[in-house]
């Protein structure tokens, strides 16, 4: 206390050798996938070169889509959109679907977790569910709903909701008795336990199911969007597919990848900020 | 402590004659898959108020069931747990417990634990008096310095020093302990048993604790309650403890007394009702 001068220096001096340190072991992490994507690409333009090959090499794949590649965001009505407003239009419905999905999710996972009667009850109904294919509920939800947007939005609503409901009731039901016990002997209200207890207890099971229910919305909106037609990454691929446009669908696939990995940290990253260090106990 | 004296007690007559807590043909039976599996059988003790109890016996043969009962936890099959006068039918702050596993809520600092039960318990009191309550035993227990800590920061005493701050910071009548000490390193044990000792002799408060430790039950105890082992444990002896009061444990083991004692007690453990692991 008595001399942070003589300390603060120092600090920095190891935090910025640290980072250093930091940067080069990232950069290390970075060689093995980058050979491992030049094999795979090699590989590619190996099978492809044929005369007579199927698909498009890697080199053919960027030159045909060097507009579509460089020029995300080109608007000229109708479908005919930039891979970002695609992309983006996707967004918008699972955001929604997930949304929901989410705090439909959450509410009746609780619910069902700290009811005995409701979990033996649903449980095994959320088990048989949660194994239906995403695109299996679509001619319902077009049915229900008659309209391609809400219809596809149900479909990742009622695609992400299974996982969410079962990690965040396992969540309930896993909090150990202990903090159960403590709640009961210092007799806490019911908004105290849930605040104080049943919630924080069960945050990280919530954040498990969060995660796998965005992965699986990006994979259903992806199956629904080319049935529903429309503007959307999905539909895009398809109408690539009717019109043998073959390098735009490959490069639209690795947009659909990257995206997908990108909202996977997303919940991952808002999962590290939301759970305090503890729960590395 | 007197706020939570229920009305009936204090014209009741007969409150001035029952001990403070009684614990009268307690049994509990589990009712399991293959039959019904009879743990306790038929417990009865007394407990005067401000006496310091330990409860020894074999692993399993229902100690901390019976202390369960006694906080309410679980409910008995026959018989039931008397608090001056009244029959416990629930868990409740004035029987506080510090459970065998550190139970401080992870994700709430050292004094954010204490609060939770303080806030609980005296709603009514002004802010700045459940703060002092917090602040008082939290350094009751030497942790105010630490007193924001969150438990994964703190060591084992540590934390079970909370878990003692916390039930105590509540005015409990009665104190359960479930092998409080049980998880810690030797040192750090004896260190804990003198704390508790000065507390219980500064709060004047009742005590039951589960100890396996012959010595620990020796050296804090007014009366050792030695089990016989299960299914159907009783109540083999009750063994008074004399040494005088505040013990010193450097005295105490140089008391030919205690000797005698321990290996009564280890004699009751190991010989007469030794555990056969089959
Ligand atoms: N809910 C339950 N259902 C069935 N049997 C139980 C239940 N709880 C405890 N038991 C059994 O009752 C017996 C006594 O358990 P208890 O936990 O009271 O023992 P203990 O003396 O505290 O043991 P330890 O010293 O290991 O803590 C054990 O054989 C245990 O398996
Ligand atoms: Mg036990």
């Amino acid at each position: 206390m008595t001399a942070p001068l003589d300390i603060r220096p120092a600090r920095s001096r190891v935090n910025l050798q640290h980072l250093g340190s930091q940067a080069v072991n990232w950069l290390k992490g970075l060689i093995a996938p980058a050979v491992a994507i030049l094999i795979f690409l090699a590989i590619w333009q190996l099978l492809t070169m044929g005369p007579d090959a199927n698909l498009p090499t890697p080199i053919r794949t960027v030159s045909d889509t060097w507009e579509l590649i460089i020029n995300p965001f080109f608007n000229y009505g109708g479908t005919d959109k930039g891979l970002f407003w695609q992309v983006f239009t996707s967004l918008q419905r699972v955001a929604l679907g997930f949304t929901l999905a989410a705090i439909v999710g959450i509410a009746l996972g609780i619910l069902v977790g700290t009811s005995s009667l409701m979990y033996s009850a649903l449980d095994p109904l959320f088990q048989i569910l949660r194994t239906v294919p995403p695109l299996a509920w679509l001619p319902i939800s077009l049915a229900a709903f008659q309209q391609a947007n809400p219809s596809a939005i149900f479909v990742i609503f009622i695609t992400a909701i299974w996982p969410i409901i079962i990690n965040t009731t396992e969540g309930v039901r896993q909090i150990p008795q202990d903090y159960n016990n403590v709640a009961r002997v210092l007799r806490l209200s019911k908004p105290e336990y849930f605040f104080k207890i049943l919630f924080p207890a069960t945050v990280p099971y919530i954040f498990t199911g969060l995660r796998i229910g965005i992965g699986l919305s990006w994979l259903a909106i992806v199956a629904a969007e080319m049935l529903i037609g429309g503007v959307g990454i999905g539909f895009f691929i398809w109408d690539a597919w009717n019109s043998s446009r073959i390098s735009d669908i490959i490069i639209a696939i690795i947009y659909v990848g990257i995206v997908g990995l990108l909202l996977d940290r997303l919940i991952v990253f808002v999962g590290g900020l939301v759970l305090p260090e503890e729960q590395k106990q | 402590m007197q706020v939570l004296n229920s009305p009936t007690q204090a014209t009741s007559g007969y409150a001035t004659q029952e001990p403070f807590l009684v614990i009268d043909n307690l049994s509990k039976v589990y009712p399991t898959a293959t039959g019904d599996f009879v743990v306790l059988d038929g417990i009865s003790l007394a407990v005067n108020e401000g006496e310091f109890v330990c409860v020894i016996g074999h692993s399993g043969c229902g100690k901390s069931t019976l202390l369960d009962m006694v906080a309410g936890f679980r409910q008995p099959t026959e018989g039931e747990v008397r608090l001056q006068t009244q029959t416990i039918s629930e868990p409740g702050p004035d029987r506080m417990v510090v459970f065998q596993n550190y139970s401080l809520l992870p994700w709430l600092t050292a004094y954010e634990n204490i609060y939770l039960g303080v806030n609980s318990v005296f709603p009514n009191k002004p802010e700045a008096a459940k703060k002092h309550i917090v602040m008082e035993h939290l350094e009751m227990v030497g942790l105010a310095d630490v007193a924001n800590k969150k438990p994964s920061a703190l060591s084992g005493g540590m934390k079970q020093r909370v878990c003692i701050a916390r039930a105590l910071a509540l005015r409990p009548k009665v104190l359960i302990l479930d092998e409080p000490f049980g998880a810690l390193d030797p040192i750090t044990r004896e260190e804990l048993q003198e704390e508790l000792l000065k507390i219980w002799q500064d709060h004047q408060i009742t005590v039951l604790m589960i100890t396996h430790d012959i010595d620990e039950a020796l050296f804090l105890s007014d009366r050792v309650v030695m089990m016989t082992n299960g299914p159907a444990a009783k109540i083999g002896e009750v063994m008074q403890v004399p040494f005088a009061r505040p013990r010193d444990r450097a005295r105490m083991m140089e008391d030919p007394k205690f000797y005698e004692l321990r290996n009564e007690a280890l004699d009751f453990l190991y010989h007469r009702y030794a555990h056969d692991d089959t």
